[in-house]
């Protein structure tokens, strides 16, 4: 790729922000090989934490599954499983890390702002205002098997839950005024009085009437990240979050239109149209030359995908059992079946499973590929490979054009794999200038270059603002 | 002995087998909420009021606790606010903070005080089950009651109305946790390259608790915790004995307490004291006098100690005899906790009636508890490896 000027470009100055997104699930994390750790020793979260505050990431990031994913109604064996509740691991990493975000994937149907909303201000307090939450939605009757409830939720007001669990969790957030403890022992009173708001609220989701336990944090409240693709969740997005996690990192075309996207959302809602941050998950495949990224990329591939799993993923797309089948041979002869639920949870759904398989047999023919060749190529896709200064001039392209304004990346091994990106490409990224050569803040907002929460904002400086 | 646990592939103490001959006496363990025990201990803290809830404050007393030579610090925790004005009205989690002060120590256990009265008891299960990660098997859990109506209002649920119903509400929530904890069993991980598979599905182990409230399907979404179950601490009266391990008794006086301890039926009993001590600056009787200007210290129905550390190491020794540890709840940290470290546990350890915990080693193992076989792979192990 020849550099462009840089100047000549819609934003100049953007810069990339990285978070690093320690999985715990999928094919992605490789579990095989002679330098795979432990997806539990805490020495593992600490090894990546530092790893990527030694990179100058914005935020170390862990998501959350309520329940063990499952196949056909069986625990699902070939993928890495097993992880640490979200918050207490970050809780814990909030005493080895100075700098960089900790942000936790918290359910907001399965949990309650009294005590959701508590925990994360916890977490911002304990590491000084680097906490941040992404709000994940859930509807079905599987996960609500773990919980009192149960499956209680329509899917169609899994959103609305969401935006007034906000609600309260903000009102919560903001219920101690600026300076509420007293600054000397010699103080009549512990808290000012009258410096602590009740917050009291009636509606639809949550009735709740109660003293909020902890003041705001150096960054005001936590950060709020948000993952969910539908249209209801981009609006949600719009309204709400500070970043979204997007799936749109791969293709340059893909992530501008879906930034353009949010943008026209943002400005929808009344919010300037930099008032969030974009980071696509990807993973990135580092090599020191092209055809040695190429082949790592290959080594990397082979470990995804095992037999077993090229079988698994291919059980999905064609909703039939296939895993008695041969990987290495050709692909099954039999036209998929399209079912309604195949009991299949937490994996995903291919939207016309029939046009997928069509186009798989088309290309898989000529070069005469196995199955698991044909799931390796045409299989879900992601990530960049690359040499340091390829990947360098790619995504200061992408950042400089507004595609996005990031990576949340995931390491393919546990713990090593960000060594790469933090001594390889960043120097490269940090010579393009589109990316800091030292922490210049304390808080994860202060990372994101983002404004002051969004009910800190009065109408006046709203409009000033756009 | 049985070998030692491996954990994470590095030698861990966490035996099979009860090491009855290694106990010390007494095992010490502290509460270290807040400022102290006294409502306005606060008063007499050794820092601002605005240092209470913040990251250094958390680490630095739990220090004190872990250099100490305490067996375990315990940290209270409720939905409701820790008092009312013109007292703290603040408090960070503790579970998180329980977590923090994993990472920021090495030997010391860790319990977090947490009701089920309204939480779920799949998150408390997860929540505990990372803290014993975190912690490399230090963890511990108090379980209480949030008994307040207000607790209610603030969860937004329905009132869990009188004490039965709150016990019901424990009983399930720890069956539920404990089930969970052992729905994974220790070699679930496999890696099997051969077979392209990460996990052993028959290791792994649907609960299907049915209460009379709520049921929970499981398996858990963690790993089985390290030491195979955190060890639960709770008043025996409140929750079924064969659910703790160790159970909290009270009672004014040692009559009482030996009375309640005999009583209590779970594998370790400790006493509940709440100390004053004597200071290089002011008596015990004149820094209790001193709080109860500005509130009463209310009346828990535990046993006091107000007076010299010297009577204190009397009244431990006496009590060793009884229990198998006392939990202190300290007037106020930054005074009382000192005379602790300088005073009180040199004296008992001197006269080996307390141990320091060992690093690497499990709060399982320190209190001379075996490490859980699991209920659902002792079913299908063979008879001579139970
Ligand atoms: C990149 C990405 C990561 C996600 N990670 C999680 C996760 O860790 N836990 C979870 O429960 N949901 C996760 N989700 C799911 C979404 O948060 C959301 O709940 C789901 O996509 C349904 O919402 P939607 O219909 O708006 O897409 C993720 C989604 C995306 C796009």
């Amino acid at each position: 790729m020849t550099r462009t000027d840089p100047l000549d470009v819609p934003r100049p100055h953007a810069q990339l922000h990285f978070g690093v997104f320690f999985q715990g699930v999928n094919h992605w994390t490789i579990w095989s090989a002679p330098e795979s750790g432990s997806q539990i020793d805490p020495a593992s979260f600490r090894k990546v934490a530092q790893t990527a505050e030694r990179g100058l990431f914005d935020a170390f990031f862990l998501g959350e599954g309520l329940r063990l994913r499952e196949v056909d109604g069986k625990i699902h064996d070939l993928d890495v499983a097993g992880r640490p509740d979200a918050l207490t691991q970050l809780a814990a990493l909030a005493a080895v890390t100075r700098r960089i975000g900790l942000v936790s994937t918290s359910n907001s149907t399965f949990n309650e702002p009294a005590d959701l909303a508590r925990r994360l201000s916890g977490l911002d307090l304990l590491s000084e205002g680097r906490a941040g939450w992404n709000v994940v939605t859930t509807d079905n009757a599987w996960t609500g098997a773990n919980f009192r409830r149960g499956g209680y939720l329509d899917h169609a007001d899994r959103y609305r839950r969401a935006e007034e669990f906000l609600t309260v969790a903000r009102a919560l957030w903001d219920g101690w005024a600026d300076g509420a403890v007293a600054g000397t022992q010699t103080a009549s009173n512990w808290a000012a009085p009258g410096a602590v708001r009740q917050v009291r609220h009636r509606g639809p989701q949550f009735d709740v009437d109660l003293a909020p336990t902890l003041p705001r944090s150096a960054q005001g409240h936590p950060v709020i990240f948000q993952a969910g693709d539908s249209g209801e969740g981009r609006d949600f997005a719009a309204r709400n979050a500070d970043v979204i996690f997007s799936a749109h990192g791969n293709d340059f075309d893909d992530a501008l239109a879906f930034a353009e996207d949010i943008r026209t959302r943002l400005r929808a809602v009344g919010r300037p149209d930099d008032d969030l941050r974009i980071l696509p998950g990807t993973e990135i495949i580092i090599g020191a030359t092209e055809e040695e990224a190429q082949e790592k990329k290959r080594w990397v591939r082979l470990q995804q995908v095992t037999p077993a799993t090229a079988l698994g993923i291919a059980s999905l797309l064609w909703g039939i059992d296939l895993s008695d089948r041969d990987a290495d041979g050709p692909l099954p002869a039999e036209d998929p079946v399209v079912a309604e639920n195949d009991g299949s949870f937490g994996a995903r759904r291919i939207a016309d499973p029939r046009a997928v398989v069509a186009e798989w047999r088309a290309k898989a023919e000529a070069p005469g590929w196995s199955l698991r060749e044909t799931v390796i190529a045409l299989g879900p896709q992601r990530g960049h490979v690359g040499t340091p200064a390829g990947l360098a001039d790619k995504f200061a392209h992408f950042v400089r054009h507004g595609a996005l304004d990031g990576f949340n990346v995931t390491p393919y091994l546990i713990p090593d794999g960000l060594d790469d990106i933090v001594d390889l490409l960043v120097p490269e990224l940090q010579e393009r200038g589109v990316y800091r050569t030292e922490y210049t803040g304390t808080t994860l907002r202060d990372h994101l270059g983002l404004r002051e929460p969004l009910t800190h904002r009065t109408a006046a400086d709203r409009r000033q603002a756009s | 002995m049985a070998p030692p646990f491996a954990l994470y592939g590095r030698e861990f103490t966490c035996s099979r087998k009860e090491l009855p001959l290694s106990r010390p006496a007494l095992h010490l363990a502290v509460e270290l909420d807040g400022d102290g025990a006294h409502p306005a201990a606060w008063r007499r803290a050794a820092h601002s009021p605005d240092q209470l809830l913040t990251p250094r404050r958390v680490a630095q007393v739990a220090a004190v606790a872990e250099n100490a030579g305490f067996t375990l610090i315990t940290l209270d925790d409720g939905v409701l606010p820790p008092g009312a004005a013109p007292n703290p009205v603040g408090r960070i989690g503790a579970v998180e903070r329980a977590a923090f002060v994993a990472a920021s120590t090495s030997s010391i256990g860790i319990a977090p005080v947490v009701p089920l009265t309204y939480a779920e008891p799949f998150h408390v299960s997860s929540q505990l089950a990372s803290l014993d990660h975190v912690s490399a098997g230090r963890a511990g859990w108090v379980v209480t009651e949030e008994d307040q109506p207000e607790a209610a209002r603030a969860w937004g649920r329905p009132l869990v109305e009188g004490a039965e119903a709150r016990a019901r509400e424990s009983r399930d929530g720890v069956e539920v946790a404990r089930a969970l904890w052992d729905s994974w069993e220790d070699d679930a991980v496999i890696r099997s390259v051969a077979t392209s598979r990460y996990l052993d599905r028959e290791r792994l182990h649907y609960i299907d608790f049915t209460g009379e409230t709520y049921a929970v399907k499981g398996p858990a979404i963690v790993p089985r915790p390290p030491q195979g179950q955190v060890v639960v601490l709770g008043r025996p009266d409140r929750v079924p004995a064969a659910q703790l391990d160790v159970g909290l008794v009270g009672g004014h006086d040692l009559t009482s307490i030996t009375a309640a301890a005999a009583a209590a039926g779970t594998a370790r009993v400790f006493a509940e004291v709440e100390v004053a001590l004597d200071t290089p600056d002011a008596t015990a009787a004149a820094r209790v006098a001193d709080l109860e200007r500005h509130a009463p210290w209310p009346d828990q129905g535990r046993l006091r100690h107000i007076g010299s550390a010297e009577q204190l190491v009397a009244l431990l020794r006496e009590l060793s005899r009884h229990v198998d540890g006392v939990r202190l709840h300290p007037l106020v940290l930054d005074e009382d906790l000192a005379v602790l470290s300088r005073l009180v546990l040199p004296a008992l350890s001197e006269r080996r009636l307390v141990a320091r915990p060992l690093p690497g080693t499990s709060l399982r193992t320190t209190l001379g508890l075996a490490r859980p076989a699991n209920r659902f792979a002792a079913a299908s192990l063979p008879e001579d490896a139970r």
